[in-house]
């Protein structure tokens, strides 16, 4: 059987650039954790070493747009509009997750937010808020 | 590295492209993705991100994925932020907006310049456009405000101790 979720969990897996990323979804009921495992080349700082920036902005932009697809039961992923990134921390040479919470899906536009951490939950490394076209605004209407 | 140097003029022409194009030779991830320095002037650098297969967001359209244009838009505008400087830097982000225009078009490279507009002694304020055939065409626009001198007073690999709680 496969589910709405399982398949979109499986659909990560297909996206190139997540697999460059290496990342990895976990999906407990209906909430996403995006696993992104440490490799060298997301180091952005190399001196500290630090995560780059854009790699955990990516990995939050991912996790939003998956948990929004799962949530709006769409088998397409929707379209980014903006996303606003606050950088709260330097980001670690460790594992990184990211999960998202949908805060309201419009019937065009819909708002979610997600959390990167490392080893502490309560410690985020940085947050995202985003915007996004709902995959059925997309579509011709019928 | 930055404390023992003598205050210098600051460098324009080859030797600071070559400056400014190192900081992304010393960049693993922008190594990993190709992010090129193709032009540089005082405070604005413009870059590109070749198109490979493994960059594609959406296997079915082939267009580029949303985070390679969040990675080289948020690592062009810290290389505007480090190239205004007289004495290089590090920098971090401190937030980063981006509005996505348009999807890119498949198959394209990704071109984007950055102009630091405002460069103080704790901040830098930064915007850019990511773009696939000219300026005026965005794919995406940025707006960034970074940190300046973000190792300050930390050390190489403080990232590797155990953070103190």
């Amino acid at each position: 059987m496969s589910t709405p979720q399982i398949r979109v969990a499986e659909a990560i897996a297909r996206i190139p650039y997540a697999r460059f990323l290496g990342l990895r979804a976990e999906l407990k009921g209906d909430e996403l954790t995006l696993v992104m495992p440490f490799a060298p080349h997301l180091i952005g700082n190399p001196v500290l070493p630090a995560l780059h920036g854009g790699v955990v902005g990516a990995l939050m932009e991912v996790t939003a747009l998956t948990q929004l697809a799962i949530a709006s039961k769409a088998e397409k992923f929707p379209k980014t509009i903006d996303v606003n990134i606050e950088y709260l921390r330097s980001g670690r040479p460790l594992d990184t997750y990211a999960r998202a919470r949908v805060v309201k899906i419009g019937r065009r536009i819909a708002n979610v937010q997600a959390e990167a951490w490392q080893n502490e939950r309560s410690q985020p490394i940085a947050s995202l808020h985003g915007h996004f076209m709902t995959p059925e605004a997309d579509e011709p209407s019928v | 590295m930055s404390e023992e140097k003598p205050p210098q003029e600051y460098q324009s022409g080859e030797s600071a492209l070559e400056r400014v194009q190192a900081m992304t030779r010393f960049t693993p991830l922008a190594q990993a993705l190709g992010i090129e320095i193709t032009r540089f002037e005082r405070g604005r650098v413009w870059g590109k991100v070749p198109h490979r297969e493994e960059l594609v967001g959406d296997p079915e359209t082939g267009v580029i994925a949303g985070g390679v244009i969040t990675t080289l838009l948020d690592h062009l505008c810290g290389t505007a932020a480090v190239s205004g400087m007289k004495i290089p830097v590090p920098v971090a982000t401190i937030d980063l907006r981006i509005d996505y225009m348009r999807p890119a078009t498949p198959g394209q490279d990704i071109h984007a310049e950055a102009h630091c507009y405002k460069l103080g002694k704790s901040v830098a304020f930064v915007r850019a456009v990511a773009y696939d055939d000219t300026p005026d065409n965005p794919v995406a626009h940025a707006v960034a405000a970074f940190m300046v001198n973000s190792n300050n007073g930390r050390k190489m690999g403080a990232n590797l101790r155990k953070p103190k709680s």
